[in-house]
């Protein structure tokens, strides 16, 4: 993408835009096309998919095979460019199990983690977009009236009606294939929103004939691939696994999907390795811009606009906020209502694998597919839930795994004395003989959950860091505990082995962030005192600042957040452009 | 693959470069990282393989790997030797490596190679790659007995091997054939399972 140094800024823009992920690229996406002068500030380095991505690459043309290391959390060829579960030079502070005080971050494994909670940030254009699981689905009516329906948790200021078109407008530019299936809070999308979904892999379609028994349905999913081309973007070829990126820009990457035609306006500016510290505000208290520092030179710069967006994920637009501290915000930026970092939320993520003998010995066929699932399950229970019959408020979706993918270091050899003939055969006969379940369920925001600036802890960049609180509550816990009985009961069904099953809820559920859904840190309300943004992702104190990222959820479903944050900054940035060009702002 | 520009609209963009930012060079930013400066680090170049450490078994070691190896995974209807694929510079490759868990395997693979040689030299007079195959099967099969002296000596570090052999070997085209995966392969629809497949599973 084209980038400029800071010497090369305008005197002033329109909009300041932080971070370039989902968030920030679509903010781009619909200011810029409204007219206005754009200037986006990325972290991270510039990035090429269309020049960078290893489209074809076996695991032998990485070293190590493409194994996970110490530098690539997630292996080789994961789209994430200097970042993880660490970022070098830019450390975050956890309370851990196993001492008491606060310690920098410092495991890249998120499993086995004695962390309190664990942070993915990746340093690059395009932010976590480049390598997500693409997994694209919208929250429901229930999802927004979370409070209103159980009393739990928070309302979102505006109902599923309100975000519908812009849902449908999203999933339109995005490009996400599913189906409609008339189901309970799984909302329809409006004709011609949805791409056709690919048909089920085998093991998919044994997986949905035993579920259906347990009444579990097992539907299409939603991804945001292409199976059909459109925008000069080429239909998924079904090979190539879509953690690397997409150089044929199959799959949504903010890089290959939102930036380009934002830069084509000619209304974007982009200055990459740009780290932000804090937003500026005159004698009013309105902010005037941004200071920010530029990695390469090493020297502070300051970058003014009319309004300023922050895109930089929750947790960094929350320590953005909370490093403008000034006589008219003491507490940090747009704070009075101290909501600043709290109600951090995650997603409630439990899995399970099993050995399955009717898929031993398969014909060898290419199941590749868009390498993510075609088919998956959305929370089924309401019913049940609502008469009292479940020990958690909320429910979760189950995320299907399993299958015949490009081998990797870990092969299945349950007989550990076999070499020679026997072993090349029992590897023959194991291959996609196994099937996993992992469950993707919503989590209640609560008063533990948090995240605030460490008082003594700076990055590089002399800028101070956040620590963070974590707890999860019973709900959570004993959703974890269902989620691993229920896949349990399909193994079972299937004739299958189940690998150990946890029942003990403090075991059963993953650590805090793990999942990489961090919401809530800036969250929206009707009540000024109680929330830090209105239903336009507007902050209440100070009327030309916005936050468009995941900060301004007030519940996080067990909808993945992905396409609920597009749809949410195409609609803000919409009244945002309207409201400028009103000068309402 | 597909290398092509974003065609016009990247074109056009081009024009508006003005200078390009300097991205911090991957060495500036491992400095701050926990792992040594030999390792990968953080912001490879993806499409191309770079082994940045020095690799450390030596000639003796490299020739009992490549045999034991082909003794665990021989040639076969399906595939060929270990060796035949790389295996033997994978293993290499893999216990040079400067991270945590390759350091461990390290010591535990040296310390097996040395034992097996020294096994084979008390068992047979000669060292393991110089053996001949009913030698090699007959201490691999007293390895992988039970409550046998070179089960208690061998067998942790014979099921290490075997298992980073097998990875490094299912991990290559010719291994994917071995094992039984075809695809990598552009296709224009995704169609559903093939007949034999679906009657495998009793779904037709």
């Amino acid at each position: 993408m084209p980038v400029i140094t800071p010497r090369k800024t305008l005197p002033n823009y329109d909009a300041i835009i932080v971070g370039s992920g989902a968030a920030g690229g679509m903010s781009a996406y619909v200011l810029t096309k409204a007219g206005l002068k754009v200037l986006m500030l990325e972290a991270g380095r510039n990035y090429d998919p269309i020049m960078e991505t290893p489209m074809f690459q076996t695991n032998a043309d990485a070293p190590l095979r493409g194994t996970a290391t110490p530098d690539k959390h997630f292996g080789f060829f994961d789209a994430t460019v200097n970042g993880g579960w660490t970022v070098p030079g830019e450390p975050y502070m956890v309370k851990r199990e196993d001492k008491p005080g606060w310690h920098e971050a410092s495991d890249w494994k998120a499993t086995n983690t004695t962390q309190n909670f664990t942070w993915w940030r990746p340093r690059m254009l395009g932010g976590r977009t480049n390598h997500w699981g693409r997994i694209s689905l919208r929250m429901g009516p229930y999802d927004f009236k979370p409070k209103s329906r159980d009393g739990l948790g928070l309302d979102w200021p505006f109902e599923y009606k309100d975000i519908e078109p812009w849902y449908d407008k999203t999933e339109a530019l995005v490009g996400v294939f599913g189906s409609n299936e008339g189901l309970e809070n799984t909302p329809d999308s409006s004709n011609g929103s949805l791409q056709p979904p690919p048909h089920p892999r085998a093991h998919e379609m044994l997986i949905r004939k035993h579920a259906k028994g347990l009444g579990i349905p097992v539907i299409p999913s939603h991804m945001a691939i292409l199976t059909k081309p459109i925008n000069n973007r080429a239909a998924c070829f079904y090979a190539t696994p879509c953690g690397r990126g997409c150089s044929i820009k199959a799959n949504f990457q903010s890089t290959t999907v939102l930036l380009p035609p934002a830069v084509e306006t000619g209304n974007l500016d982009i200055i990459t390795d740009a780290m932000v510290r804090e937003v500026t505000l005159d004698k009013s208290g309105k902010a005037t811009g941004v200071l920010y520092m530029d990695k390469a030179s090493g020297k502070e710069e300051r970058a003014t606009a009319r309004v300023v967006v922050l895109c930089a994920s929750g947790c960094e637009s929350a320590r953005i906020m909370l490093n403008s501290k000034s006589a008219l915000f003491p507490n940090g930026l747009a704070n009075g209502s101290g909501k600043v970092g709290r109600y951090l939320m995650d997603t409630v993520g439990s899995n399970l694998g099993g050995h399955i003998p009717a898929l031993e010995n398969c014909p060898p066929y290419n199941a590749d597919g868009t390498s993510a699932m075609h088919v998956y399950t959305p929370w089924w229970l309401y019913q049940e839930q609502l008469a009292g019959k479940l020990d958690f408020a909320r429910g979760y979706h189950i995320e299907i795994g399993g299958g015949r993918h490009m081998p990797e270091m870990g092969v299945s050899l349950p007989d550990s004395k076999a070499y020679g003939k026997k072993m090349k055969d029992d590897a023959r006969r194991y291959y996609g003989a196994s099937v996993g379940f992992s469950g993707r369920g919503e989590m209640i925001p609560n008063e533990d959950s948090y995240c605030e600036l460490d008082p003594n802890k700076k990055d590089r960049w002399g800028i101070p860091v956040l620590r963070f609180y974590w707890k999860w509550s019973d709900h959570e816990k004993k959703q974890a505990v269902h989620m691993q009985k229920t896949f349990a009961a399909i193994i079972e069904a299937m004739g299958g082995k189940p690998g150990r099953v946890e029942t003990d809820p403090e075991k059963a559920i993953m650590g805090g962030g793990t999942i990489i859904h961090e919401v809530g840190t800036t969250c929206m309300g009707a009540d000024p005192k109680a929330s830090v943004l209105n239903q336009w992702s507007q902050a209440w104190e100070v009327k030309n600042l916005f936050v468009t990222d995941g900060g301004p959820f007030a519940s996080n479903a067990d909808k993945n957040p992905t396409l609920t944050i597009m749809a949410l900054a195409m609609r803000s940035c919409t009244w945002l452009a309207d409201e400028l060009r009103k000068g309402n702002i | 693959m597909n290398n092509e520009p974003f065609s016009l609209s990247r074109r056009e963009a081009l024009k508006r470069v003005i200078s390009v930012s300097v991205a911090l060079t991957a060495m500036e930013l491992n400095a701050f990282a926990a792992t040594p400066l030999r390792g990968i680090g953080t912001d490879p170049n993806l499409l191309k393989k770079e082994i940045p450490w020095p690799l450390i078994l030596s000639d003796a070691e490299k020739r009992i790997v490549s045999a034991l190896a082909d003794v665990i995974i021989p040639a076969d209807e399906h595939g060929p030797a270990a060796s035949k694929v790389g295996v033997m510079e994978f293993i290499d490759e893999w216990v040079s490596a400067p991270y945590e868990a390759q350091e461990k395997d390290r010591a535990a693979i040296q310390k097996g190679l040395a034992w097996i040689e020294e096994e084979s030299k008390k068992r047979f007079g000669k060292g393991f790659a110089d053996a001949a195959a009913e030698q090699h099967t007959a201490l691999l099969d007293d390895i992988v007995k039970t409550d046998t002296d070179a089960h208690k000596k061998g067998y942790d570090f014979f099921k290490l091997f075997r298992d980073r052999a097998a990875g490094g070997y299912y991990s290559t085209p010719e291994g994917w054939k071995a094992i039984g995966y075809v695809g990598n392969l552009p296709m224009a629809e995704f169609p559903a399972p093939p007949p034999e497949v679906l009657k495998h599973l009793g779904l037709a």
